[in-house]
């Protein structure tokens, strides 16, 4: 992975998982990281993933009908 | 004091499975001892690994039941706290529900109480075996006929109810189905989508072979989540930002620190079922039912309730001894035989007036799949010895 990271944010940690089990059953690399201050004051995680890979990883997402509260770029 | 017999012979699973399957306290032991952090609260990586177990006791649960959502998996304590919270949350003042008159008073008692709120509620008699006639049903629907809230079996019984059937009642009628699973999840299969079940409440520690304190209530696709209210509400290490309940499920319906250890505890007895195979499990507990019910009927002042056949009930049987109190036979059972059972009303006064048995009930075998032809043989000895005993 490089430096250059995207986050998806989620509602609850659960969804974070659920996520997490989709990317990597995919090859997509990720990890569940509390949420950076600036996006939000929540106390949750989300879930990191490599900036390259983000597209693959919202049509997954988003195929899997799984609801995500949108990914920032960090 | 009487020595104590050597063996025990288990035959309370109606009430609680024991024993369970040793990877249940395996995946328990292996949970505090490495994980051990409260489940979605912190980000660092046993609140994470935490978390991660229990969504996979989630996503197993969705499976087994065949739910097309693991985030609409809500767990609870039990199949009692899921029927609180799919009839208190769900039905307001002014609707009418329709249930049965086996059902155990984790549904009579919420309903009895949503009924002084203003709520109407139709209890279809059943007949003395405890079947339920569908057209009994369908004659019950109001116009504010909201919701059909069954028990797949009974727990006094056994006797199952064609849930698919009352299923399509529901959906001809645009009402939604409410089942009780706690006698069947795990003996019996239910498919949530095929048997069209809007609501389905279970319990981890019967048929499930997991830990008490595990359960809960999976809500369909049909059931709008605003409009069911939550019984509780408190923290979810979610929308931590504000005072009110998150509106998504499972947050909205699961405030407070979960019980995470039994809930690795029922994934680890999920996965056990699921290499087991539910269909081996129906057939193992059809075979000793049928060899309860032939050995118990044999025998002169016995009195089976119910279907009194094997394949039309679970692996429960619920019966009487002439001239003997049912509290008599359980505490003889245990004394002198080593033979665990339930005895009485079995929380469920509804279903012993149904069945001819209030206020009295009756003995109560729960069998389960570690139960084996010689305990049936032995339970059958037993009976037939106190039966012979009585003093008339």
């Amino acid at each position: 992975m490089n430096e250059a990271y995207a986050v998806i944010l989620v509602p609850s940690t659960s969804y974070a998982i659920q996520i997490e089990r989709l990317l990597q059953g995919s090859g997509i690399l990720c990890k569940l990281i509390p949420v950076p201050r600036q996006l939000s004051s929540d106390c949750g995680v989300c879930v990191r993933i490599d900036r390259q890979t983000s597209g693959d990883a919202l049509k997954l997402i988003q195929a899997a009908q799984i609801d995500f509260e949108g990914m920032h770029e960090i | 004091m009487t020595a104590l017999p050597e063996r025990l012979i288990y035959l309370d699973n109606a009430a609680t499975s024991w024993p369970k399957p040793p990877e249940v306290a395996a995946a328990m032991t292996d949970f505090l001892e490495r994980t051990g952090a409260n489940p979605g609260r912190s980000g660092h990586r046993l609140s994470i690994e935490s978390a991660r177990i229990l969504y996979e006791t989630r996503e197993l649960v969705a499976q087994f039941f065949n739910a097309p959502d693991p985030q609409r998996v809500v767990f609870g304590l039990n199949v009692t706290e899921a029927l609180n919270l799919a009839l208190h949350g769900f039905l307001q003042p002014g609707e009418h529900i329709i249930t049965s008159s086996m059902e155990h008073n984790s549904m009579m008692r919420p309903l009895r109480r949503l009924e002084e709120q203003g709520i109407e509620v139709t209890v279809v008699s059943c007949s003395p075996q405890g079947f339920l006639d569908l057209a009994d049903v369908e004659a019950a629907i109001r116009p504010n006929t909201v919701l059909l809230a069954i028990n797949h079996a009974s727990n006094v019984t056994g006797t199952l109810l064609p849930i698919d059937q009352i299923g399509h009642i529901a959906r001809i009628h645009n009402l939604l189905l409410l089942t009780d699973e706690a006698q069947t999840a795990g003996a019996y299969p239910v498919d949530m989508q095929a048997d069209c079940i809007d609501l389905l409440a279970f319990t981890g520690h019967k048929s499930l072979y997991g830990p008490m304190g595990t359960g809960g209530l999976i809500i369909g696709e049909r059931v709008d989540i605003q409009r069911m209210t939550p019984l509780k509400q408190g923290g979810t290490g979610s929308r931590s930002e504000r005072e009110t309940q998150p509106e998504f499920a499972p947050d909205r319906y699961e405030s407070g620190t979960p019980n995470a250890v039994g809930l690795a505890g029922l994934g680890a007895s999920i996965r056990w079922l699921q290499q087991r195979g539910i269909e081996q499990i129906r057939a193992h507990e059809v075979a000793l039912c049928q060899h309860l019910l032939g050995g118990l009927s044999a025998i002169p002042g016995v009195t089976i309730y119910g279907p009194l056949d094997a394949e039309c009930q679970t692996a429960t049987v619920s019966f009487n001894i002439e001239h003997m109190s049912p509290s008599e036979v359980g505490l003889r059972l245990d004394d002198e035989f080593g033979l665990l059972c339930r005895v009485g009303l079995h929380c469920a006064p509804a279903a012993h007036r149904t069945l001819g048995t209030f206020p009295e009930g009756t003995v109560r075998f729960g069998l389960g799949v570690f139960n084996t032809h010689e305990d049936v043989d032995a339970a059958i000895d037993a009976i037939r010895q106190l039966s012979g005993k009585k003093v008339i």
